[in-house]
């Protein structure tokens, strides 16, 4: 089973849109009950980090994806959702995050314009991984933040260039995680996603 | 390199596209939707929804297109039109919309940039301005579909909105719209050499060269136009093939 995250951070339809149209059966809940059964999990998110933690607090889902993880289990992580498997964030303060990922999320201190908004180049780090299967380099993706992952790059598949390296596709284990919006982003979107859904499959 | 977005902006009345009625080829072209999705395949990189219904009670039914789109159309796209207060960028964006473009009632109340900015993130809070050249030389900030002038100068407002926390500018040019002779390019530069986030152009799009002029001399962020679009003058993928040529960064 496929579990969208509904934990209150937003709209669902476009993520849900996206599996609909590529045949991927998902099902959107909250419930604990139901992720503890599930064997992939999608943590969505928009707006501020602390917000969205906060958010998943309240749902008391905490021990439960922790749970799946360790299990080995799948789990997507999309923008803010990607944000919050780091340890921290000082996105208008500091907040702990989930702590899945070694690294922290930082402001995304340069010259050119924030937010980082729009259509952006993929830069792969790691080849023939089966995620970027039905993707290539030079694809345009769509981002929206002003906050950007800061890791030693061990998680990294793909990332933009935005006067820095922006981490845009991370991996490790079954746990991956896009900053860009791939519900937003077209065909090359759908593709990311068409390969995760084989993956679970 | 961040891609130059080319957006079509789509008027909405009553739930349904104002002026859609040149596409012969689809069918229901006067479905938000439906023209949405046409252009979404065609290459445009977001949309802009215009919503010009007028009373209050007949908007509330009007923007359930604002689902519908959303539901079906995987790029990213604004709503604009009316939007007075928080509850109604609560409204639009819970039913998918990704950003709230504001004009009239952000000059009226500017505090509602700052806390829709707050509440929802810079990101989703769009100033649209109207803009046009007075006798000083300079551009003055005219609202209510400019209809009405205000004591406001267009640089200076798009430097407070953007410190009240508006994530985007649309740059709107009364002088130039329709005139299809290209954007203002001199209000353009004044602008995006003002502010630190993306500034969209819109208005005086009558050829290809004057999308390659707003971003090669003006270097704005993205361009918005209607009815070259609309009518068919101008190809989506046509405009982006050349641009992309000319050296400027597209994605195709």
């Amino acid at each position: 089973m496929n579990v969208i995250l509904d934990y209150d951070v937003g709209n669902l339809d476009s993520i849900e849109n996206a599996f609909k149209q590529l045949g991927i059966s998902f099902i959107t809940s909250k419930d604990p009950n139901i992720i503890k059964e599930c064997h992939s999990l999608i943590l969505p998110g928009v707006g501020a980090f602390e917000k969205s933690m906060k958010a998943l607090e309240e749902t008391k889902l905490i021990p439960v994806i922790k749970e799946h993880i360790s299990k080995g289990k799948y789990l997507l992580g999309i923008c803010i959702g990607m944000q919050l498997l780091y340890e921290k964030s000082d996105e208008n303060g500091e907040f702990e995050g989930l702590g899945i990922f070694k690294g922290t999320v930082n402001y995304l201190d340069v010259k050119l314009k924030i937010p980082h908004m729009g259509w952006n180049q993929l830069k792969f780090k790691k080849r023939n991984h089966p995620i970027l299967k039905y993707i290539k380099e030079d694809d345009y993706v769509y981002f929206v933040h002003s906050y950007y992952v800061q890791s030693n790059h061990d998680e990294l598949l793909a990332y933009t260039n935005y006067e820095k390296i922006i981490p845009a596709i991370v991996s490790q284990g079954n746990v991956y995680a896009t900053q860009f919006h791939p519900e937003k982003s077209g065909t090359v979107g759908l593709n990311i996603l068409k390969a995760y859904g084989e993956m679970i499959k | 390199m961040l891609a130059k977005r080319i957006i079509p902006c789509l008027d909405v009345r009553n739930g349904r596209v104002v002026k859609g009625k040149k596409f012969k080829d689809i069918r229901d072209v006067n479905a938000p939707v439906t023209l949405g999705k046409h252009y979404s395949e065609s290459g445009a990189d977001e949309l802009v929804f215009y919503d010009i219904t007028a009373s209050s009670d007949e908007k509330k039914i009007s923007l359930e297109f604002v689902s519908d789109v959303a539901k079906n159309i995987n790029i990213p796209f604004c709503v604009g039109g009316g939007v007075h207060s928080i509850e109604d960028f609560k409204t639009i964006l819970r039913k998918g919309a990704d950003k709230i473009s504001i004009n009239t009632s952000a000059v009226k109340n500017p505090k509602l940039i700052k806390e829709a900015s707050i509440k929802f993130g810079s990101q989703c809070v769009v100033l649209s301005i109207d803009a046009k050249r007075n006798e000083k030389g300079s551009w003055s900030v005219y609202i209510k579909g400019g209809r009405e002038k205000t004591t406001l100068d267009a640089i200076k407002w798009a430097i407070e909105g953007v410190k009240l926390g508006a994530g985007e500018i649309v740059v709107n040019s009364i002088d130039h719209d329709g005139m299809k002779k290209g954007y203002d390019i001199e209000l353009l530069k004044k602008i995006t050499q003002s502010v630190n986030v993306p500034v969209i152009a819109s208005g005086g799009a009558g050829t290809i060269d004057h999308f390659y002029q707003a971003v090669n001399e003006a270097n704005i962020d993205g361009i918005l136009a209607a009815s070259v679009f609309h009518f068919g003058e101008i190809r989506i993928l046509d405009l982006k093939k050349e641009l992309k040529y000319r050296g400027i960064s597209i994605r195709l």
